[in-house]
Formats: structure tokens, C-alpha cells, sequence
């Protein structure tokens, strides 16, 4: 099937359970080609725990996830890597005594091919892909705003940079989606404004852009569309002002009395069940 | 001349490692040639460990089963054992496969564990090869049990053996000195292959998953097979090391493999400087020499002192070595001779203090 389908990732029915808490229970999620998805929620709601099944470092109990017209139910990381998924932790995982530029480096590991033999002989082959990687990764780290040294270790740079660098290393693996777990979180306000660039700038290049985030205000000027999560469900869906003032939405923030329906219903705010 | 041009620097190390043989003999004598045959050995299985544990951060307390399996494999293939006299250089890359073998074998399970765990399913490992080859003598003999396998033939290329006499230019190498040279021609070779692999697009996968290992899996690298590429990688210079060591020895018992020598090759890496090359190599060199140093010197030392031994030497030696690596762990917790970054990821850096300067700027502001 080759046809272009404007539909980069389909999840449906979504489960994922830990013992007896449903991390994610019927979670679908539809994300097109070249938009910014955000995808927020209360904490404990279940976003994390969505990345880490669309990346692989979980497997789904229940469901169908869909990308890019394949299915990738139950894969390794490296393969959903290789697919085109890439992403960024809430609690940054960097490579800590490698350079900045190394971390980016290794992002590379994956489209590129030289092995052994490659870096017994250097031969030409090996000497010419290893230039490339380096000049690529220079070229991102320009790109995500780093403009240290390029051989400061990775954690002797600042909070926002080692943000900036984990969207670095991401991208150095040519991503069609790049998935961001919070990264303006302790970012001051000058920080968040140049990341919101950044993400403009990504999207602009042809990635679609998978965002979770606290930061309201980021979001609303941000994502095209935006689903929530509470308790592992999605509880709507729609562009950013609809979903703002949806009923269910409001519920699950402020935490009302009034029961928590299911519904909301807008137009195009979509319940999941 | 110029002696801070690397071609110089370089030139001028090869003509004293060339020549340090008989500097050595001349200085010491002969026993002492025979211990930097050793040392080099060791050298190279530190070498060996050092892609495990260095570069890929995986800590193998069993790394003296991969020596095991070189060695026996040699024993067994070259020796009246089963009458068979296989020329070395069938039975040298015949052994590093076997342990490149079991390296993967070892690996292969072990993939999910990691820190403890995996030290002490490692552990195990090693202690299980040796067990082996203490009781693989019933019901059908082939390793000749405890009593080990001797008469084993010596290195040898067609006609020429490394342990017979031999005269060059004049001058007379006797078997010590030949050995040196074969010995230092591998290690070169291994400390070789290190090092470019290090700067390699693999040896970036190995020490992304020493560092983390998640993220370089999200990150599109394989962890599975670049960790298994770390045990076979280093499995077969252990294995070639053991090979050389059988023919060198002549003579091969499950003793040697015990887990004291695995843990006095990891010492070597880590005393050395975990992830460098040339410290790994000085923790080879430190860790074959004062050990006889002590041996030889601590009993003469002690009589001329108090007119008796007080202390075995033997067991002083054990005694320095503890205190040794106690005093390096505390003073140089990298190793004596630690790779940059290694060095630069236990110092403070300035550039931490002015980035906590700025931020105190920024919140100021
Ligand atoms: N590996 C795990 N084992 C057990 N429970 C888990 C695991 N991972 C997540 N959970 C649980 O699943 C629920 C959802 O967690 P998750 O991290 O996805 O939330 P989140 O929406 O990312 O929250 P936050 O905004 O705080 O990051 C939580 O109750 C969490 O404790
Ligand atoms: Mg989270």
C-alpha cells in the first residue's frame, strides 16, 4: 500500500495496564502528516506511558498501532527508531560524559552503516560516513541553538540546552516523528519562546511534531490539535480552543464534583470510550 | 631532532620496546624477560576486558573463561593429549573462535541483566568453565582433569620454534626473548584494533549504552547485538591470549583460571584507567611487575631488616595489593592514567560554576 495516506500515526483501542492500573485503557489517537499534536493531561494520566508504547520501550496489551502504514504492535525501540519515531524524556536521558556533539553522533548510528571492518581500515568508505555524521551533527546542534563548544560533555550544559540537545539526537535520526515529553518543562519564559521557534522551525522541515506539555499557554499557541488524557482515557479532542473550554476537560484540571462524564461533545471534539 | 613530533615520539617507542628485552636481562636477568612475556599477556586480555567493561560498561567478573577456552583449545589441539600437533596457526584463530563463541554464548542470556546481576551471572560463568575443565576427565577423558595437560608443543611457524635458540645478526635470542617479540607483535595488534574502534561509529553505540542504555536503544541503535559484539570482541582476545599462553606455559591446568585471575584483569582496567588504551596497559604493566617485585624483593628486604621473615612474602604481596588499590581508589578514583573523558567526568569543571553563576544571573535579573 503506497498510496499517501495523510494519517501518519493511528493508534486504536490502546491498552496498557501495570499490575491492576490501566496506565492507558482504548487510548486512539489519529495524528496527520506535518501538524503539532499536543497531547496534554493531569498528572499520572497515562502521556508518558503512550510515548513509551509508540516508541517501543513498552509493549501494548490491547489494540492497534499504526504508523506510516505499518503496524508496529509490540516492536523493539530501535526498530520504531528505524521506522521514523524518535523522542525526547521527561527526565533527561542524555549520554552524560559524551560530548555534546557525540550524543548527537550516535543519533546517526542508525542511518548510517559502517561496521568493523570500516573502523579497522578507515577505509574510504568509512572515513567519508564518519565526516558526514560529524558535519551533520554540527550542523543540528547549530540548528537546535547550541552554540558551546562542541566538546562540552553533554552534562556540563545548562538545563534548557541539554533540552535542546536530547531535540538534537532525536533529530540526527531523521525522524518523521518526533515526540517531545515535556521539554519546556524548567525552561524560564525566554527558553520556552525560542524552543516554541524551534518547534516551528521542525515542523516547517516536513516532521510532524508529538508534544506533551504543561504549559498551557505553549500549547494553545502551539499544536494544531490536542487530545487529554485523564486516568489513562482520552477525554477529548479538537483544536486547542474547543478543547480549552470543554466541560470533561475542566472536570479533570479543577478536579469538580459534578460527575466526570464522557461526554463534552463539541463538533469535533471526539469521546473515546 | 624534535622529540615532541609524534612520528619521533612514536619511532623512539618502538626502538625501546624493541630493545627492552635486553635491557631488561641485562639489568635484572633472564627470569625477569619471562615476566614481561607475562606482563604482555596480561596486557592483552586486559585489553580484551577493557571493550567489555570500558567502552560497553558491562562488568564481567568471568573474563578469564575466554583465556580458559584459548588456552585449553591450544592444549588440546597441540599437545600428545589426543596426539594431535596442529600447526599454531590453525590452532591460535581455532581458540579465539571458541572464545568468541562462548562469548556470545555468555552474552546471549545475559543481555537483559544488568550492573550486580550481570556481575554475578558473569561470575558464574567463569567459574562453570573452569569446573569444566576440572572434571572433564570422566567418563571420557579430555582435559586430563585437575592434573591439567603438559608437553605442550611450543609457538612454532613451519621449522621455527619459538622456544628453541636462535642467532640473528649475531646476537643470540633464547626462547624468553622470542616470546617477548611474538607477545608484543600481538599486543600491538589488540591495543591496534582497541583503539580504532574506540573512534568508531560502533564504539560510540558501546559507550552510548554505558552510558544509557534506554536512550541508546530509543535512539535506533541495537543494543542487543552491539553488546553481544562487545562480548565476542573481547572473548577473542582473551582467547587468543590463552592460546599464546598454553604454548608459552606448555603446560595448562584449571588453577590458572581461577576467579582470582579474572578479578586481577578487571583490577588492571580499572587501577589503569577504565576506557583508555595507555592505562589500561600501565595497570597491566604495574599489576605483573610489583606483585614480583614484592615476591623477590620482600624476603631479602625483611631478613636484612629484623635478621628474619616476619611476614611471607606471599602474603604481603596480597596485603600491598589490597592497600595499593584502596590508596588509587581514593586518590585517583578514574585510575591512574584515565581516558580524557573519564577525567573530565570526575573533576569539577569550571564551566559548571559559571553556568551556576549565570543561572544565579538570570533568576536575578
Ligand atoms: N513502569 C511502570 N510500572 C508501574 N506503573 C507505571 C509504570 N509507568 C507508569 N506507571 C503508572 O502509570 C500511570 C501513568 O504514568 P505516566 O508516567 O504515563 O503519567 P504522565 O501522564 O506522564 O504524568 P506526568 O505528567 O507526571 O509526567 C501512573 O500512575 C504511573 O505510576
Ligand atoms: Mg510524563
Amino acid at each position: 500500500m503506497t498510496q499517501p495516506n495523510d494519517m501518519l500515526l493511528n493508534l486504536a483501542g490502546v491498552c496498557k495496564h501495570f499490575g491492576g492500573l490501566a496506565a492507558l485503557s482504548g487510548v486512539s489517537l489519529h495524528i496527520k502528516r506535518g501538524e503539532i499534536y499536543g497531547l496534554i493531561g493531569p498528572n499520572g494520566a497515562g502521556k508518558t506511558t503512550l510515548f513509551n508504547v509508540i516508541t517501543g520501550l513498552y509493549q501494548l496489551d490491547e489494540g492497534t498501532f499504526n504508523f506510516d502504514g505499518s503496524d508496529y504492535a509490540c516492536c523493539k525501540p530501535h526498530v520504531l527508531a528505524q521506522a521514523g519515531i524518535a523522542r525526547t524524556f521527561q527526565n533527561i536521558r542524555l549520554f552524560a560524559n559524551m560530548s555534546a556533539l557525540e550524543n548527537v553522533m550516535v543519533g546517526r548510528h542508525l542511518r548510517t552503516r559502517s561496521g568493523i571492518w570500516g573502523a579497522l581500515t578507515r577505509n574510504r568508505a568509512a572515513r567519508v560516513e564518519e565526516q558526514a555524521i560529524e558535519e551533520r551533527a554540527h550542523e543540528l546542534l547549530r540548528y537546535v541553538g547550541i552554540h558551546r563548544p562542541s566538546n562540552t560533555l553533554a552534562k556540563n550544559l545548562s538545563y534548557g540546552e541539554q533540552r535542546r540537545l536530547e531535540i538534537a539526537r532525536a533529530l540526527a535520526t531523521e525522524p518523521k516523528l518526533l515526540a517531545l515529553d515535556e521539554p519546556a518543562a524548567g525552561m524560564n519564559a525566554t527558553e520556552t519562546e525560542s524552543l516554541k521557534e524551534l518547534m516551528k522551525k521542525i515542523r516547517a522541515s516536513g516532521i510532524t511534531v508529538l508534544l506533551i506539555e504543561h504549559d498551557v499557554k505553549l500549547i494553545m499557541g502551539l499544536c494544531d490539535r490536542v487530545a487529554v488524557l485523564d486516568y489513562g482515557k482520552k477525554i477529548a479532542e479538537g483544536v486547542p480552543e474547543q478543547v480549552r473550554n470543554d466541560a470533561a476537560v475542566i472536570a479533570a484540571y479543577l478536579g469538580t464534583d459534578s460527575p466526570r462524564p464522557h461526554a463534552g461533545e463539541g463538533q469535533g471534539v471526539r469521546v473515546s470510550e | 631532532m624534535k622529540l615532541h613530533r609524534p612520528a619521533n615520539r612514536h619511532l623512539l617507542l618502538a626502538l625501546a620496546l624493541l630493545v627492552l628485552p635486553f635491557v631488561i636481562d641485562a639489568l635484572f636477568g633472564h627470569g625477569w624477560v619471562r615476566i614481561a612475556d607475562f606482563a604482555l599477556l596480561y596486557i592483552m586480555l586486559a585489553l580484551g576486558l577493557n571493550i567489555v567493561v570500558g567502552y560497553a560498561g558491562l562488568l564481567d567478573l568471568g573474563y578469564i573463561a575466554f583465556f580458559a577456552v584459548g588456552a585449553y583449545t591450544y592444549a588440546l589441539l597441540g599437545s600428545p593429549q589426543f596426539g594431535l600437533h596442529w600447526p599454531m596457526y590453525v590452532v591460535l584463530p581455532l581458540g579465539a573462535l571458541f572464545a568468541c563463541f562462548f562469548g556470545v554464548l555468555l552474552g546471549a542470556p545475559t543481555l537483559r541483566l544488568r550492573g550486580d546481576y550481570l556481575a554475578i551471572v558473569t561470575l558464574g560463568f567463569g567459574e562453570i568453565i573452569r569446573i569444566f575443565m576440572n572434571n572433564l576427565n570422566a567418563p571420557v577423558n579430555i582435559t586430563n582433569g585437575p592434573q591439567g595437560i603438559s608437553s605442550i608443543d611450543p609457538l612454532h611457524v613451519g621449522t621455527f620454534s619459538f622456544a628453541g635458540q636462535h642467532e640473528l645478526f649475531g646476537i643470540g635470542f633464547s626462547s624468553v626473548h622470542q616470546h617477548y617479540y611474538l607477545f608484543l607483535a600481538f599486543t600491538l595488534l589488540v591495543a591496534f584494533v582497541s583503539l580504532r574502534l574506540q573512534h568508531s561509529r560502533i564504539g560510540r553505540a558501546w559507550m552510548a549504552i554505558r552510558e544509557d542504555e534506554v536512550a541508546a536503544n530509543a535512539m535506533g541503535i541495537n543494543t542487543r547485538n552491539i553488546k553481544l559484539l562487545a562480548f565476542a570482541m573481547g572473548a577473542t582476545f582473551g582467547g587468543i591470549s590463552g592460546g599464546l599462553f598454553a604454548g608459552f606455559q606448555g603446560f595448562v591446568s584449571p588453577e590458572s583460571f581461577s576467579l582470582m585471575e579474572s578479578i586481577m584483569v578487571l583490577c588492571m582496567v580499572v587501577l589503569g584507567g577504565m576506557g583508555n588504551i595507555t592505562g589500561v596497559v600501565l595497570g597491566g604493566v604495574l599489576l605483573v611487575v610489583l606483585p614480583e617485585v614484592f615476591r623477590h624483593g620482600a624476603g631479602p628486604l625483611q631478613q636484612a631488616l629484623f635478621g628474619k621473615i616476619v611476614v611471607d612474602p606471599e602474603s604481603l604481596r596480597m596485603l600491598m595489593f589490597g592497600l595499593a588499590l584502596i590508596l588509587v581508589m581514593l586518590w585517583r578514583p578514574a585510575g591512574l592514567w584515565p581516558s580524557t573523558q573519564r577525567r573530565r567526568e570526575l573533576m569539577p569543571d569550571e564551566s559548571v560554576a559559571q553556568q551556576e553563576q549565570d543561572t544565579v544571573y538570570d533568576s536575578a535579573k
